[in-house]
């Protein structure tokens, strides 16, 4: 394992719409919230991760925070995964013992939020933009026809990953739609990007969330039980989707998958619970897939037969996910958030006393991808 | 309205734009290991010599994968919905493109179908599009 333990973690107040709130403003609410639920105050961090905008400078200073060791990884909404990694080195290493780690995004209301345009000059800007790609609907989603050309993934199947959600959502009175839908309504629903309809695609939501990160040795110091960090893993693979190797699979997410699961010494078969991020439809379906939950071509069918949904052998998305629960924007927070209250027992549809709990999470248009093995106990 | 994106060349980009402005698709490939790669850097990705140099591809290639964008980018309201796709060339480097000269409708974009590049003026610069084979040759003639 890697030695150090989230001591506290929290989200925003509410999550959904708030445009009463800026983007340094739910930061600074989910910081505050995560150091409570820590039992700690803010002088007793000394490390600070957050990406940019507005970046660990501005966090720290707005919060009176003077850092020994910062970190402003900004590879997307994976980031958040990829500073609990860093932050355990750092930890192990000595450069700090107490990490805030810090999301807060108005990706709905855009209050003080900056807005992502490819310079004319870069890869995206000469390579990408001028095809009329303009958000992630319009990239994330390309290589689905090829997985489903050659797998047999069929439009029913890519539907139910959003059904299959739902049933989770249902149960969590903060998840923004909670009513249940068909295959039929999810088909039924606008074309956003052929193949892919609205009930496919996130929601875009506002809020936050904040970790507390330190070494295990401490375990038992804070209010809440600690939640392990047995493992951990990172990769990157393209920064422009057409140069992703092979479309019908994520290399970063098998690369970071099988680094985690080596430090924590664990298989799918140890994984009580599961978080894959969930920008789209189909990222569930990459991500049980690269994970080795199940073999490749497969995944389509196995979410469909229900053994994602409540009562299935491997509960994923438990929070609704950012197709149902949140999704500002950078969600990768969110699905750490919801592994941490798992493993603690305290989810909105809590699942029976998982172990551990991995988190699969993805960056830019399947550009990053970080993962997280979180346990109850140390291994 | 708002107007379609237009690129603009960078240094180590230029030969690619100065070929499309020829109606040539140039794309790069190493002299050391024979690898062909796209989007223009000066590293080989296979290798990484950057003993590397351009040629003229042939323009041939098939439909990898692709969305129909019912939500359209400034300056592509009047074409929505329409094709975002990604192709790969004979060579083997794939490129994202749009699709000419047939319609942009899942029934019409048949995965692995043949493609041939063609070239539309778009600001400075001229972009490579594709077309399906036989709608290239009678535009061609």
């Amino acid at each position: 394992m890697t030695g150090v333990i989230i001591a506290g973690a929290a989200e925003t107040d509410r999550v959904g719409k708030l445009s009463d709130h800026s983007t340094l403003q739910l930061h600074a609410e989910a910081a505050l919230n995560a150091v409570a639920d820590a039992g700690l105050t803010l002088k007793d961090i000394d490390g600070i991760a957050t990406v940019s905008s507005p970046g660990p400078v501005q966090i720290a200073h707005s919060l009176g925070i003077v850092p020994r060791w910062m970190d402003g990884t900004g590879v997307g909404g994976t980031s958040f995964l990829l500073h609990v990694r860093h932050a355990a080195a750092a930890i192990m290493a000595g450069y700090a013992s107490t990490v805030l780690i810090t999301h807060g995004e108005s990706g709905r209301s855009r209050v003080g939020a900056a807005r992502f345009v490819p310079a004319p000059t870069s890869i995206q800007g000469q390579f990408e933009a001028p095809y009329g790609v303009f958000g992630a609907t319009t990239a994330f989603t390309i290589p689905v026809l090829r997985y489903m050309n050659d797998y047999g993934l069929t439009h029913e199947q890519l539907a139910y990953v959003a059904v299959a959600q739902r049933r989770w959502a249902a149960k969590n009175p903060r998840a923004m739609y909670r009513d249940p839908i068909t295959v039929d309504d999810v088909l039924a629903s606008r074309l956003v990007a052929y193949p892919f309809h609205l009930l496919e695609c996130c929601l875009v939501t506002d809020g936050g969330g904040a970790l507390i990160v330190t070494l295990a040795d401490r375990a038992g110091e804070f209010p809440k039980p600690s939640v392990y960090v047995l493992g951990t893993g990172e990769s990157s693979e393209t920064p422009v989707i057409s140069q992703m190797a092979d479309f019908t699979e994520s290399q970063a997410f098998r690369l970071a998958g099988q680094a985690a699961f080596a430090e924590a010494r664990i298989g799918t078969g140890d994984v009580g619970h599961l978080m894959v991020y969930d920008a789209f439809a189909h990222l569930p379906i990459y991500g049980l897939e690269a994970l080795g939950f199940v073999p490749k071509g497969e995944a389509g069918a196995f979410i469909a037969d229900g053994n994602t949904e409540p009562g299935g052998s491997v509960p994923m998305n438990t929070n609704g996910g950012g197709l149902s629960y949140t999704h500002t924007g950078m969600y990768g927070m969110f699905a750490i958030q919801e592994s941490v209250r798992q493993i603690r027992g305290e989810a909105a549809a809590q699942v029976d006393g998982p172990e551990i709990s991995v988190v699969l999470g993805v960056g830019g248009m399947f550009a990053t991808s970080g993962v997280l093995v979180l346990g109850r106990q140390p291994r | 309205m708002a107007q379609k994106a237009v690129p603009v060349p960078t240094p180590e980009t230029q030969p690619f734009w100065d070929g499309c402005a020829a109606g040539e698709l140039r794309i790069q490939r190493c002299l050391d290991c024979d690898q062909p790669y796209f989007y223009p850097r000066p590293v080989c990705p296979a290798c990484g010599s950057d003993r590397v140099e351009w040629f003229t591809a042939s323009g041939e290639a098939t439909l990898y994968s692709y969305v129909i964008n019912h939500r359209p980018a400034p300056g592509f309201e009047d074409e929505a919905p329409y094709a975002i796709a990604v192709v790969q060339l004979a060579e083997g480097p794939r490129m994202m493109t749009n699709l000419t000269g047939v319609p942009n409708a899942p029934e019409d974009l048949v995965l692995d179908m043949p493609l041939r590049v063609t070239f539309t003026r778009r600001g400075d610069v001229s972009l490579p599009l594709f077309a399906p084979v036989s709608t290239a040759t009678e535009a061609a003639s």
